[in-house]
Order: C-alpha cells, then structure tokens, then sequence
C-alpha cells in the first residue's frame, strides 16, 4: 500500500511540469494571501512588542482613579508626595523613592511621511527617572539640564517626526526647546517621546498639576503592598497598575482591531484562493483522467489517487505559503509605521514577522490546499474506469 | 441579442469550472466592496464636511485648550458669522468600553453654526433650561436604547467635579437630533457648557476649541491667516484650519487606511487576475473544434472575438455586482467597530469599472486565439 502511494505521488508530481500554467493559481493565490495576513498580523504583533517592551512587572503607574490613559489623568503635588513616600518603593543609596512624577502634554509635530500634525508626547520626568527606567540610555548628545529649556528625543520620535534632530529648536508655549540628546529605550513605547524636566515643561504649560507617578517596586510582589496603601489613604483617589497590565490596556484595542483585520480579509482571501486551487486541480484530474483509469486497470487502489492528488495540492500550497511569507518579510519586517494609540498620542513602532505568525500563514496554506484539493481527489478515485479509459 | 443562448451554452459547457471561477470573482470583489467602502466612507465624511467652516485650536496641540475670552475676539474679525466652541468631555456610559463623543457647547452657538444637525427649536430650548440637559444623537440613543427624560449617568475620564471630587457627571435627555446627511455623525451628544465650566475643578474659563462659521467661503484661507495673526505671541497661540483639513489630518495621525488598502486590493486582484485569466485560456483551448465549427459556418474572425470577450464580460461584470450587493449588505455590521453607515454609491461604480478591467484583460489573449483559429488545423485537432 505504502509503496503504491509513493509510486502514484511520485509519478504525480514528476508531471506537474506539464500543468505549471494551471498550478501557479494556487501557488499565487495562497502566496498572496498568506503575504496580506502575515503582513497585517505584524502590524499587530509589532504594536503590542512595543507596548509591552515598555512594561516591567516590578514597575508602577499611579494614575487618578477612573483615568484610563495618562493623559487624561490629573494628580496634585501634595498627592505625588504621598505616593512616593508609600510603603514597597526601592529606594536609591541615598535612601530616595525611585520614582518619578510625571507630567505628560502633547505637541503636534508634523509627521515625515505627510507633514500631517500627529499628537507627540513631551513627558517631563523627575530626577531619579533614569533609576526608575534603567532601559533608557542616551545614543547621541547630552542629557537635558533642569531649568533649562531643552529635551531629549527617543529615536523612534526621530526617525517619524520632523524637526527632532540634534540641535534642531521647537518653538512652542512661547519659548523655545533645544534638543540636546538623543535616546534610546529598547524600541519601546517611550522611544516615541520627547522628555524633559518635569518642573521646566509644568512651568512653561503654566501647570501645577501631574499626569501620573511611576514608581520602581522593591519587588514584584511588594506591589499588592503598594496598591493597598494608595487606594486606603483617604486623601488620594487614585487607581495602581502594574506596568504591565496598563501597557496590555493600551494596545488591546488596536491589536484586536488588527488581528480581526488579518483574519477577516485573510479568511475571504483563503475562501477565493479556496475556489481556485479546486478549479486547477479539478482541471489536474481531468487532464490525467486516462492516466488515472490505466493505474486503477492495472490494479491501484483508490487511496493511493487519493493521496497524490491531495499531496500536488498541498505541495502548491506550501510553494505559495513560503512565496508569501517570504515576500512579507521582505517588504514589510522591520517597516516603521506610526499610530494614534488608545492614549492619544503616537506610538511608532516597526512591523515584525515572527515564526508563529509564519506558522499561521502556512496552517491556512495546508488547510486550503487540502479543502482545494480533497473533492477533487475523490472523484479521481471514483472515475469509472472504462469510461475513463476511453477519455480523450 | 439572437447570440445570447448561444453564449450561455458555450460559458456553461463547464459548469463546476464557470461556478467556481464566478465564486473567486465574487469573493474579490466581496472584498473590494468591504474594504474600498470603508476607504471611501472615510474620505466621504472629509468630502463632505464644510468647507465654510474653521476650527480653531491651540497651535501646541490639540489637546491644550483656549482661553473663553477668545470668543468674542473671534467674533469681531471681519467675515467671521458665527463663532462657537467645543471641549473633549471624554466620558464613558457604564464601562470604560462604552466611549461616548460628548462636548459641552452653548446651545445658542453650537446649533445656529451646524445647520446640517436637525433639532427642534422647543429642544434647543429645553436644553438651555435644563442646567444639565443633553442633546443625543439619533444614533446614539438607538444603541442604548435611550429616550427623552432618562437620566444618563456618565463617567469623565478626564473631568472631576470640584464640589464632591467624583468624576460621575449626570445628564439628562431632552431632545435627539438626527443628522441626514451625514449619519456616522449622528453618535455624539451636546450638554451645556455653563454646567460643566461651574462644575469642574480645574481648567475652568477654557474651550476645547473654536468652530467658526464662515459668511463666504473663498476667504477662509485668509481670515484662518488673519485668525492665527491675531492671537500670535500670545500665551496661547492658534492654529486654524477648514474643517475638513482638520478632518484630514486627524485621519492621517491614525494611519494611512488610502494605502494600506490599496496594498490589499493591489494583492488580491493580482491574484484574481491569475485564477480568472487561466480559466480563460483553458474554456477556449477546449473549445478549439467548436470555435471551428462556427467558423465554418459563417462566423467571422471579429464574431468569435467578440463572442469570447463578451462572456468574459458577462461573468465578471455579473459576479462582481453580486460580491458587491453582499459587501453593500454586510456593510452596516461594521457601524460599531469602525463608524461607517453606508457603502457609498462610488465604490459600486468603480467595482463594476474594475470588473470591466478585468473581463478585457482576461478575456483578450484568448479572444485573440479565438480570433486567430485557422479551420482546417482546428478541426483536426
């Protein structure tokens, strides 16, 4: 049995030459569509990396109570001193919480691609952020001076925005802002910022009011510790996340938004691609129609026709999966886009084919190549022999 | 008109091979219709926003506010009919999913500068009674199933009350307003700003942004330039744009949709084109000695050609309508994801354009065979 399975596939695809015109529909149909779902699903993918990336478990975020984005958040001075004096917060040698009140306001800066204004952040962090986020590391220039105006950029904001170059003045809220240094943070979501001295940009937005406080746990578990003395105190009206569960919010949105992109236009795209590869291998069958009846008069079995025909199928849709997959990483891996994120403000980040996305692609592959290529085996099998014998 | 059943005889001498090229064909444009519409119902509601109106925000960025004492200054420039301001509420009703578009307005300007917001006069006036009255959008009040005189209670995001510190803001329904030509706008509500400027802890005295109205509107390039004149080296300098500028870019802040779907569509027709043009090749291939007949009857070379690429015609043209009338009625699904109501009228037409495209780029090579038949070979094959 085994042997006249290999023997008929075998013969099979030694013909497959002959039917090249008919087998490229299949091969282009799923290469196209396996490019267009892997592409769209490293949007996704490529999005939550960057968002998550900026996420620790033993960091973080204080925001005002029913707040779901900095943003929108508003906390007071005397409340940021008691949160920084709450119990769970590593100190620093000289014995300081390793936090840092935060004020986050945005700035349009035109966009390189369209010079459309897009909502950048400027987050003025305090003192200690550099213990606090240990990730960030300057990669040109300096760091900012307090009272000064000026601010670093992440490289991400650099290579979107305008005008971020080193040197290069912004002029807004009736001054001037110098870029003095460049930064760069593991391609996360504050690679995307611009960040100066909280208390220079509170008072150039004329403000007395933070937008959150990040703070550094002694540990991740010293956070239900931290959680418990906030939301006790009856002087604060605040909500505690850990990094990660508030970076999570933040991309869940836009990733199910694109995950169901993916698999929405992916899934008609495989349904098309469906119809033409049983289109070509109802004509394979066709054409092999006396071919077939010889081997069943000679004495193969009905499984073996079965089996080389689904095996030409799935053979084309591997071909195609692999074109498809290979041309998405090609054209769109490591592509920097740019978005409105569930805060309102940019996140740029970079497209990213990964192996299970790969694996996604080739899954659907298969399944169409074997919903293509099952009925039209089966009615090889069934082919009554002598009328198929006397076929043209 | 006389060759019609002939046609149909020679496009279902293979049915299976014709049912499954119909079905690849539909389900592109199935496609095309869903994604196309989408694209385009975006563009619409740039296309149709009014050109004779500015909005004026601050030149940091949208989300800083404006000082109030801007309105009257507005109001003064000359060309300048109405001015009237809006503020990002950021509520949500219930969960935080439920995010609702609220804006506190003064019924007296926001209404008079949006004449295309159909609302009663006894509403507006309803609203300017009741402190904490809301106007809702038809749509809106739909999804929740919301009337006149329920109480709504909404959680800003952003705004806390000073007198209790809570962020809970209850509003009441005392009209719906309807928006008929533009019905993806018929989901925001208008409360009244003396409610929410008394009532907030901070920020108070502030606007969100200005929309001005406009008497003509070929000079709104130069009264927006006469605007941001007059309010630069201020503490708060302006940015003022059309309306539909404004609407542009906020689009392009979120992605370039243009393009990304043109990459897809690019994708699936290049594939289409394949499946479709080798079922072409196959149909007249097998169709060799028959085409031979006819010749031999009396059909001219150009009569073939035409005959062949009249059927390529008719199965594109016909899938594409029906893959089209599918997207077109499983359009209004996509209302709470993405916003869109209709499928606009355009898209059907550039489909069926498309389709056409298709058909002749199919169907041209083996319509030139056709043509090209010698008889005498022909039948011998």
């Amino acid at each position: 049995m085994i042997q006249q399975i290999v023997a008929v596939t075998i013969m099979n695809l030694r013909s497959l030459p002959q039917r090249i015109g008919t087998a490229w529909v299949i091969v282009i149909g799923i290469a196209v569509t396996v490019a267009v779902m892997i592409s769209v699903l490293a949007m996704a993918e490529g999005f939550t990396q960057t968002l998550k990336g900026t996420a620790r478990v033993d960091r973080a975020l204080v925001l005002r109570a029913g707040s779901e984005a900095e943003l929108a958040s508003t906390i007071s001075r005397e409340n940021t001193q008691t949160i920084m004096d709450a119990p769970g917060i590593q100190k620093n040698s000289a014995g300081r919480p390793i936090a840092s009140a935060e004020a986050v306001v945005i700035v349009a800066l035109p966009q390189k691609k369209d010079g459309a204004d897009a909502n950048v952040t400027l987050r003025g962090v305090g003192a200690n952020a550099r213990a606090l986020r240990p990730e960030a590391r300057l990669i040109a220039g300096r760091m900012y001076r307090p009272a000064v105006r000026e601010i670093i950029v992440g490289k991400s904001a650099v290579a979107q925005f305008k005008g971020l170059d080193l040197g290069s003045r912004i002029a807004f809220r009736d001054s001037e802002w110098t870029v003095v240094g460049i930064f760069e943070s593991g391609g996360d979501a504050h690679e995307s910022e611009l960040q100066g001295d909280v208390e220079t940009v509170l008072s150039a937005y004329r403000r007395n009011l933070f937008q959150s406080v990040s703070v550094m746990l002694e540990s991740p578990q010293a956070f239900d510790r931290f959680k418990a003395a906030l939301t006790t105190d009856p002087t604060l009206k605040v909500s505690v996340e850990r990094e990660t569960n508030y970076y999570a919010a933040q991309s869940r949105n836009l990733s199910k938004l694109l995950n169901l992109l993916a698999y929405f236009v992916g899934g008609i795209m495989a349904l098309g691609a469906c119809f033409g590869a049983l289109n070509t291998m109802y004509t394979a069958v066709s054409t092999r129609t006396r071919e077939i009846a010889t081997l069943r008069a000679i004495g193969f079995g009905g499984l073996p026709i079965v089996i080389s025909v689904l095996a030409e199928a799935m053979l084309l849709a591997l071909i195609g999966s692999v074109m498809g997959s290979a041309a998405a990483w090609l054209f769109f891996d490591g592509n920097t886009v740019n978005t409105l994120a569930a805060g309102f403000t940019q996140v740029v980040f970079h497209l990213t084919v990964t192996a299970p996305l790969v694996a996604a692609g080739v899954i659907m592959a298969c399944l169409v190549g074997m919903l293509g290529g099952l009925m039209p085996a089966i009615r090889a099998a069934q082919l009554p022999i002598a009328v198929a014998l006397r076929a043209s | 008109m006389k060759y019609v059943p002939l046609m149909w005889a020679m496009l279902w001498r293979k049915k299976l091979r014709t049912s499954l090229t119909l079905m690849s064909i539909v389900i592109a444009f199935l496609l095309f219709g869903m994604l196309q519409g989408i694209n385009a119902a975006f563009q619409e509601v740039i296309e149709r926003s009014n050109v004779n109106r500015l909005i004026v925000t601050n030149k940091i960025s949208l989300t800083e506010s404006l000082p109030y004492s801007y309105l009257s200054q507005l109001e003064s420039i000359p060309g300048v009919a109405i001015v009237s301001h809006e503020s990002w509420f950021g509520p949500y009703y219930q969960d935080p999913k439920n995010l609702i578009a609220a804006f506190p307005v003064e019924p007296d300007l926001e209404f008079p500068a949006h004449p295309e917001v159909v609302v009663s006069k006894a509403q507006i006036d309803a609203l300017k009674k009741t402190r904490t009255g809301v106007i809702v959008g038809a749509g809106l009040a739909e999804k929740y199933q919301w009337k006149i005189g329920d109480r709504i209670p909404l959680h800003s995001t952003i705004w806390v009350k000073a007198s209790d510190g809570s962020s809970d803001w209850d509003v009441d329904i005392v009209g719906i307003y309807e928006q008929p030509s533009n019905r993806t706008r018929e989901d925001a509500m208008f409360f009244n700003y003396a409610y929410f400027d008394e009532a907030r802890s901070f920020g108070k005295g502030t606007v969100g942004w200005y929309v001005v109205q406009l008497n003509d509107p070929s000079q709104s390039a130069q009264i927006a330039a006469t605007i941001d004149r007059r309010f630069a080296n201020s503490p708060n300098e302006t940015k003022t744009q059309t309306e539909k500028e404004f609407q542009q870019a906020f689009l392009k802040q979120i992605a370039d949709i243009n393009l990304i779907v043109t990459y897809i569509l690019i994708a699936v027709f290049f594939a289409l084109l394949f499946a479709v043009g080798s079922t072409a090749m196959q149909a007249v291939r097998e169709q060799v000695p028959e085409l031979a007949v006819m010749k031999t009857l009396g059909f001219s070379d150009t009569r073939v050609l035409v005959l062949v690429l009249v059927q390529a015609l008719a199965v594109c043209v016909v899938a594409a309508s029906l893959g089209l009338a599918i997207a077109q009625f499983l359009f209004p699904l996509l209302r709470d994801t993405l916003g869109v109501v209709t499928m606009p009228l355009a898209v059907v037409v550039e489909g069926v354009a498309i389709a056409a495209i298709l058909a002749a780029a199919t169907g041209i090579i083996p319509a030139w065979r056709a043509k090209r038949l010698v008889i005498a070979e022909a039948l011998r094959s």
